[in-house]
């Protein structure tokens, strides 16, 4: 009865090109920012751009990958430490190291997985976790890094960036913005992509991935060492706005943790769902400020109870109701009967 | 009142309906046998009387009582024990062990270890090896003997042949009138028809989630089966 | 060279408390195949729990056991039963983010109700009691206590698993948990009482670790560190295990601190990385591989 039906695979949804425009109008908008933009909006949009980028990031690893990680602070400090040895020690321009510091977390990603990626399953995050505690201690070691106590980033590499203040934080600024783009559409590329198919196969069903042939090893290999690019650069991002770094500061365990509960309480597996989540996170952060705890408490709260009822997360349930998707990377098969 | 009465069941693995409608009775000191092709429905109906399967409420009766929403865990306590489909040992437990298990529910009868190496001698030379390690037929034995370490008064066998040798099969096969003698009823499911004609009192064929027949096997013809079976247009 | 047989000889003991902490995580893992990311910071409640039972209740160190070990039993049964079993099944997500949700809201109500500060219970001459075993070598009496409990706990529960009606349940229900159910198992249960009994221990090892060292709310992840790498290094599922990989995380540790004090947790750590790649199974990997 369909023999004249013709199907063809479709990606882009209305709410997608829509999505894409309004995508694109809120681009030029945070690029004029520093235009007519306040220091301290400036300041935190640079801080919601990061932790953004790093929840896409981990929701990459975790969502996609199935790669539960909670020492992603690994790279993170390590890329943070790179920017101090290769501005300080080296005299590559700051900015600069930010992208190096990638490359050399990809790089140092290599040796990590090929011992974190003995241990199966859950036993992996915890195996994550140890590697970025030695990470730290060896950091502390370093004594030309300043060993446990840290180190400043000294003012002659500050100037370096731009000799007024104002052109300093606007490079920064677009930098992070630059960092937070650039991570999403190379997500959104790589979901859309064969290998993209791969991942989102292993993240439905493992198994079957298996039995379709998909080379689960390789295909979360890639991912991981992307990941630890990443977070690398942004480690190293991170620290040029901080302009101070120690051991703690930079292995700390709660960049993680923000990360998880902000994925976890958008919708993990989507790349909507990290966006909803740390919109969420920065506007719950600012009235609960004063509450100390009270606030990790309420987001570890929030997250376990997503996980036990909805797991889809915010991001699940308002696209389930309203069946809206701005970053399609699902393929939906469509099909249409001609009647001639 | 029937030792086990099934009215109307339907049921469910989620959305998907694997049983419509079932009816089906069984008396104390019965053996019945329920046929039928693969995918009929034969395992759902034993696991939706264990209670594995979500039913439909009052579906079930089981000396008058309804068990349709007890959990498994009650139900082997009310007196009602399986022999699962592919054996299904504890790969860690040794064959000793395996059939302590069974008895986990401490109801009180006159099965014990004893007993069942009488009936099974071969499980008494093995009893420390690991359930896993045994052949097929002597895995099935300790199956079965596992569940009459419940003492339970109706049993339900999955498939007792499957996988087995001929000989085998009809070395399990022999344990079945001892049990009966006990007085314990049988529900037995099979797919090997001559053997569920030859101890059944009374068949029930499956078909595609409904009862395609009923009958005591010396009535049944093999015309009758088939189309039981297989529906009856083909 | 005296020296050395004493740094070996006390990380043998410490690695008695390291087989405490393992054991717990060994147990829930081998049951359910649940990593609880909250381990350590249970460990760190039950230190407090005992610390409250001392300090109000005026309870002698070892007697507070007879408070803290019936709240750690019930707490782990309602903790797995009301939250914990709903996590449970082929996803590995929900498990892990649950438990590491729970993890930081556990820290920081310790933290609200007890402040940052460091802590310790204090356990009277006990602490520095030892005994002389040869000029210049001495083990103290209290680890010594410690290493000797972990012990006969381990005996005891490898007793438990093999021998008693329960432990059939727990490898049955670990095995199959469905055809435990036709057995008259309840799943859920014996998944509660598995934690429940985790947490005894814990609350064991709560206990030693307050006597032994400073603890405060944010204690928690580096004790389920060494935990973990005790069970890995031990072979999963191996109860003796935990203890060989206790003691070579707790020698390890001695030794690196000998070389230098910042090697410390350093040196485990790098022992745990290079058992990795040399035994990946750990030293006493189960026979049945699932
Ligand atoms: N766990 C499950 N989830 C979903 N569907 C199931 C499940 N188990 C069985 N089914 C489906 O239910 C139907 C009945 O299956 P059932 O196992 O009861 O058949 P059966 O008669 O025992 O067949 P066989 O002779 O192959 O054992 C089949 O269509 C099967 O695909
Ligand atoms: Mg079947």
């Amino acid at each position: 009865m369909i023999n004249s039906s013709r199907y063809w695979v479709q990606r882009s949804t209305a709410t997608s090109r829509l999505g894409a425009v309004l995508g694109i109008m809120l681009l030029a908008v945070l690029i004029s920012v520093p235009y007519w933009g306040g220091r301290a909006e400036m300041r935190l949009l640079v801080e919601v751009f990061y932790i953004l980028a790093l929840a896409q990031l981990w929701n990459l690893l975790a969502g996609y990958g199935g790669l539960v990680s909670v020492g992603q602070q690994a790279f993170l400090g390590f890329g943070g430490y790179m920017l101090f040895v290769f501005s300080i020690h080296v005299g590559v321009g700051a900015v600069w190291t930010i992208p190096l510091a990638g490359i050399l977390g990809a790089l140092i990603s290599l040796p990590v997985a090929f011992l974190v990626f003995r241990l199966r399953g859950h036993y992996f995050a915890i195996g994550t976790w140890v590697v970025a505690e030695v990470f730290m201690l060896i950091f502390a070691q370093i004594i030309a890094l300043g060993g446990g106590s840290g180190a400043s980033l000294p003012v002659s590499v500050v100037r370096s960036i731009a000799s007024s203040r104002s052109v300093r934080e606007a490079t920064i600024y677009w930098v992070a913005l630059a960092v937070v783009v650039a991570v999403i559409v190379v997500i959104y590329l790589l979901l859309r992509s064969r290998h993209g198919l791969a991942l989102t196969a292993i993240r439905d069903s493992e198994e079957a991935s298996r039995s379709l042939g998909v080379d689960n090893f390789r295909a979360k290999l890639m991912v991981y060492i992307f990941a630890a690019f990443g977070t690398a650069a942004i480690g190293a991002l991170i620290f040029l706005t901080k302009l101070r770094i120690s051991p703690a500061a930079a292995f700390d365990i709660n960049w993680t943790t923000t990360v998880i509960f902000i994925v976890v309480i958008g919708g993990i597996g989507t790349i909507e769902g990290p966006i909803i989540g740390t919109i969420i996170y920065f506007l719950l952060r600012e009235p609960l400020a004063d509450y100390g705890s009270w606030y990790l408490i309420l987001l570890g709260s929030t997250a376990v109870l997503i996980m036990l009822k909805a797991p889809q997360g915010i991001w699940g349930l308002i696209s389930e109701r309203f069946e809206l998707r701005f970053f399609p990377v699902q393929r939906q098969l469509r099909w249409t009967v001609n009647d001639d | 009142m029937s030792l086990l009465e099934v009215n109307n069941l339907d049921a469910f693995y989620g959305d998907f309906q694997a049983l419509f409608g079932i009816n089906l009775a069984i008396e104390e000191g019965e053996a019945v046998a329920i046929i039928g092709a693969n995918g009929a429905g034969k395992s759902t109906f034993l696991r939706s009387v264990s209670g594995l399967v979500t039913n439909t409420a009052d579906a079930i009766n089981y000396r008058g009582m309804d068990i349709s929403h007890r959990a498994a865990s009650d139900i082997v306590g009310q007196g009602i024990a399986m022999v699962p489909e592919g054996r299904k040992l504890f790969p860690s437990l040794s064959v000793e062990e395996n059939l302590l298990i069974g008895g986990y529910s401490q109801r009180a009868g006159a099965w014990n270890l004893e007993r069942i190496y009488g009936m099974f001698p071969i499980l008494k030379e093995r009893r420390d090896v690991a359930g896993t390690a045994l052949s097929g037929g002597e895995q099935q034995m300790t199956a079965i003997g596992r569940a009459l370490m419940a003492n339970p008064e109706l049993i339900l066998f999955d498939e007792l042949s499957l996988g087995l040798a001929p000989i085998v099969i009809n070395d399990i096969y022999e344990s079945l009138p001892t049990i009966k003698q006990e007085g314990v009823t049988l529900l037995l499911v099979e797919q090997d028809i001559n053997k569920a004609l030859e101890v059944a009192d009374r068949v029930y064929c499956f078909q595609e989630g409904r009862v395609s027949l009923t009958g005591v096997p010396r009535n049944l013809t093999k015309d009758s089966i088939a189309a039981a079976y297989f529906g009856s247009d083909k | 060279m005296i020296e050395w047989v004493n740094t070996v000889l006390q990380g043998i003991l410490t690695g008695g408390l390291y087989a405490l902490f393992a054991a717990g995580l060994a147990i829930i893992f081998g049951v359910m195949r649940l990593v609880n990311i909250t381990h350590g910071d249970l460990i760190v409640l039950s230190a407090f729990v005992a610390m409250v039972a001392i300090d109000v209740m005026g309870f002698n160190p070892f007697i507070s056991l007879v408070a803290v070990l019936p709240i750690m039993f019930v707490f782990g049964y309602i903790l797995q039963r009301s939250i914990l079993n709903f996590t449970l099944g082929d996803d590995l997500l929900p498990p892990l983010l649950v438990t590491f949700g729970l993890s930081i809201v556990i820290q920081n109500l310790l933290l609200q109700i007890f402040s940052a500060d460091s802590q310790r219970i204090k356990a009277g001459s006990l602490e520095i009691l030892s005994i002389q075993l040869y000029e210049n070598l001495s083990v103290g009496v209290f680890p010594l206590i410690v290493f000797i409990v972990a012990v006969f706990i381990i005996i005891g529960l490898q007793y438990l698993f093999s021998n008693t009606r329960i432990g059939r349940a727990f490898r049955a229900t670990s095995d199959d948990a469905v055809t435990a159910q036709l057995m008259g198992i309840n799943d859920r249960h014996i998944f509660s009482l598995s934690m429940a009994l985790a947490l005894l221990i814990v609350g064991i090892a709560g206990l030693f670790v307050g006597i032994s060292t400073n603890f405060d709310p944010s204690a928690g992840p580096s004790r389920l560190l060494f935990a973990f790498e005790a069970v890995i290094m031990g072979g999963l599922g191996s109860l003796w295990g935990t203890l060989a990989g206790g003691i070579i995380l707790g020698v390890s540790q001695n030794i690196g601190a000998k070389l230098d004090p910042g090697w410390q947790i350093l040196a485990g750590h790098i022992a745990f990385l290079v058992i990795l790649v040399f035994r990946p199974n750990g030293l006493f990997p189960r026979m049945r591989d699932d």
